[in-house]
C-alpha cells in the first residue's frame, strides 16, 4: 500500500537535517560554543551523523513493522546527511583539533582503536554515499547494490563502538544506540526469515514426481 | 574594587590566566553530573558551611575541625598555576589556599606514615550525582608524603581573589599542578595519613587508563589519546605538553630513579 506522495518530507528531513550545521556554524562564529568550542563541534558532529545513520537504517524495519512506504523515501537523504555530519566530525578533528598534524593523526588511527574504528566507519560510508545514485543503482543491478549497502549496518555499529570508547564512564547514550541498532537488526533478520519461509512453502505445491 | 597588585611569587607562571567564567563552567566534578557544563548548573546544592574535616591516621594529633577554624590556621596566599586535565585540555587559575605542608606539620605524621590519603563529602542530598553508581563514592586521592610535603601542592579555598565556588570544590580543595587534575580532589572531609598507598577512585576504576601518580607526562599516551599536546582553554591551536606540566624543575627530583612509564 503505497502512502500518499507527502512532496514536502524530503526538503522538511532536509532543513531539518542541515538545521543543526547552520545553528552550530552560527554559534562558533560568535564564539557562543563554552570553554571548548571544539570539543563541542566534535561531539554534536559525530553524534548527529550517528542518529541520522540510525534514522536511515530505521526507514525500511518502520516500512516492514508499518506498513508506510513513505520512509522509504527518505533512507537515501538521511544516510547522505549522516555521511556529511561524520565527514565533517573528521574534518573538525583532522583541521581543527589537531591542526592538520598528518603525523599525530596516522597515528591516532593506526595506534588508538578508538579512533581506528570511527575511521573506519566514515571508510566503509564513502562507497555507500558514492553508490547512493539510482544510476549507481541501476548499473550495479540491485541485488549487488543491496549486499553493498548492508555495509551501513557496520558502520552504524562502528559508530556505536566508537562512542562507547569515547565515553570516560557513563555508558547509558551509547547503549542507547546500540539497542536501536539490535531492535533494527532483528526486525530485518525476522522479515529475511519470514519472506524465505513464505517463498519455500509456495515452493511446496509443485508437483513431486 | 581596588585592585592589589602583588609580586610574582616564585612558584607563579606569568602565562595568562584563563578567564574566570571558563574556570567556574567547564570542569569535571561527577558528583554534580557527567557533563562538563553540569557542575556549574547543579552544584548550588552543595552546603560548604558549616564544614568539618577529619585529620587522623598516622598523626600525634588526630583531629575534628571546623573549616572556618582550620582556615584561621594559616594565611592565604595566591599561587597562579597551570592545570592540565588528562582529557588533553588545560587552563592557568590563580587559586588561593595554603601549602598542604603546613597542614600537614601541624598534625605532626608518626614515623609510619607514608602517604596522605584524602576523602571528599559522601552525601547523595548535597551531591545530586552521587545517587548513579557511576564511580565508587565517595571520591578518594591520595598522595606520597613527599609530594603532600611539596611546597607546590596547595590546599585551596579560593580562586580569582573569591571563595572558591561549589562547581570548583568549595570550601577545600587540593591543587597539585605537575599532576592530571583529577588528582586535585574536591570539597574534602578526611585527610588521614597512612603506611600504605590508598586507593584512588580513577585508578580504581580504570586502572589501565589511570595511574596513582597520574604526573603529567607527554611521553605516555592515554590509550585513547595522545597526551603529547593540550588545548588551553581560550585558545584553538594546541600546544605542546610539557613534562610534569612544566614543574620539572621543582618536582622532578621526587621521583629520581621512578619508572615513569610504568608508575604512570
Amino acid at each position: 500500500m503505497a502512502s500518499p506522495p507527502h512532496p514536502w518530507l524530503k526538503p522538511a528531513v532536509l532543513v531539518g537535517g542541515l538545521y543543526p550545521l547552520a545553528h552550530l556554524a552560527l554559534a562558533f562564529a560568535q564564539g557562543a560554543l563554552g570553554a571548548n568550542p571544539i570539543e563541542r563541534v566534535l561531539n554534536q558532529t559525530g553524534l548527529l551523523a550517528l542518529i541520522l545513520l540510525v534514522a536511515s537504517l530505521a526507514c525500511t524495519p518502520l516500512k516492514v513493522v508499518s506498513g508506510w512506504t513513505w520512509p522509504i523515501r527518505l533512507r537515501k537523504l538521511l544516510g547522505l546527511l549522516g555521511f556529511t555530519y561524520a565527514s565533517l566530525h573528521f574534518l573538525t578533528y583532522a583541521v581543527l583539533d589537531q591542526g592538520l598534524a598528518l603525523g599525530v593523526i596516522l597515528e591516532d588511527i593506526a595506534k588508538r582503536p578508538f579512533i581506528t574504528v570511527g575511521f573506519l566507519a566514515l571508510v566503509l560510508l564513502v562507497p555507500l554515499a558514492v553508490t547512493s545514485t539510482n544510476r549507481m543503482v541501476r548499473r550495479m543491478g540491485f541485488p549487488a547494490w543491496q549486499r553493498l549497502h548492508r555495509l551501513a549496518y557496520v558502520a552504524a555499529s562502528l559508530g556505536v563502538v566508537h562512542f562507547v570508547w569515547r565515553v570516560k564512564k557513563d555508558l547509558t547514550e551509547p547503549l542507547i544506540y546500540g539497542g536501536v541498532l539490535v531492535l533494527l537488526f532483528a526486525i530485518r533478520v525476522a522479515e529475511a526469515l519470514r519472506k524465505r519461509r513464505a517463498r519455500s512453502s509456495a515452493q511446496v505445491p509443485a508437483r513431486s514426481v | 574594587a581596588p585592585k592589589v597588585v602583588r609580586p610574582r611569587g616564585p612558584y607563579d607562571t606569568d602565562e595568562r590566566a584563563t578567564s574566570y567564567e571558563d574556570a567556574t563552567t567547564y570542569n569535571n566534578f561527577y558528583e554534580f553530573g557527567l557533563d562538563k557544563g553540569e557542575p556549574a548548573e547543579n552544584a548550588h546544592t552543595l552546603k560548604p558551611r558549616p564544614w568539618t574535616v577529619v585529620i587522623d591516621g598516622e598523626v600525634n594529633k588526630p583531629q575534628r575541625v571546623d573549616m572556618d577554624t582550620l582556615q584561621s590556621w594559616f594565611p592565604l596566599e595566591e599561587r597562579v598555576y597551570r592545570m592540565r586535565c588528562v582529557e588533553a585540555w588545560s587552563m592557568v587559575i590563580p587559586w588561593l589556599g595554603f601549602p598542604l605542608a603546613g597542614l600537614l606539620r601541624r598534625v605532626e605524621p608518626t614515623s609510619k606514615a607514608k602517604y596522605v590519603a584524602f576523602t571528599t563529602l559522601k552525601d547523595p542530598e548535597q551531591m545530586p550525582g552521587q545517587k548513579y553508581p557511576v564511580l565508587d563514592w565517595p571520591y578518594v586521592e591520595g598522595l606520597r608524603l613527599d609530594e603532600a610535603l611539596h611546597p607546590l601542592t596547595l590546599m585551596a579555598v579560593g580562586m580569582y581573589g573569591r571563595v572558591l565556588p561549589n562547581q570548583n570544590g568549595a570550601p577545600l580543595r587540593l591543587v597539585v599542578p605537575w599532576k592530571y587534575g583529577f588528582k586535585g580532589i574536591k570539597s574534602i572531609v578526611r585527610i588521614s595519613l597512612t603506611e600504605k598507598q590508598p586507593p584512588t577512585t580513577w585508578n580504581r576504576s580504570n586502572p589501565r587508563e589511570y595511574g596513582f601518580f597520574a604526573n603529567v607526562n607527554p611521553e605516555v599516551a592515554h590509550p585513547r589519546w595522545s597526551q603529547a599536546s593540550e588545548r588551553r582553554i581560550g585558545e584553538l591551536r594546541r600546544r605542546p605538553t610539557l613534562p610534569f606540566n612544566g614543574y620539572a624543575e621543582q618536582v622532578a627530583d621526587l621521583y629520581k630513579g621512578m619508572d615513569l612509564r610504568g608508575n604512570f
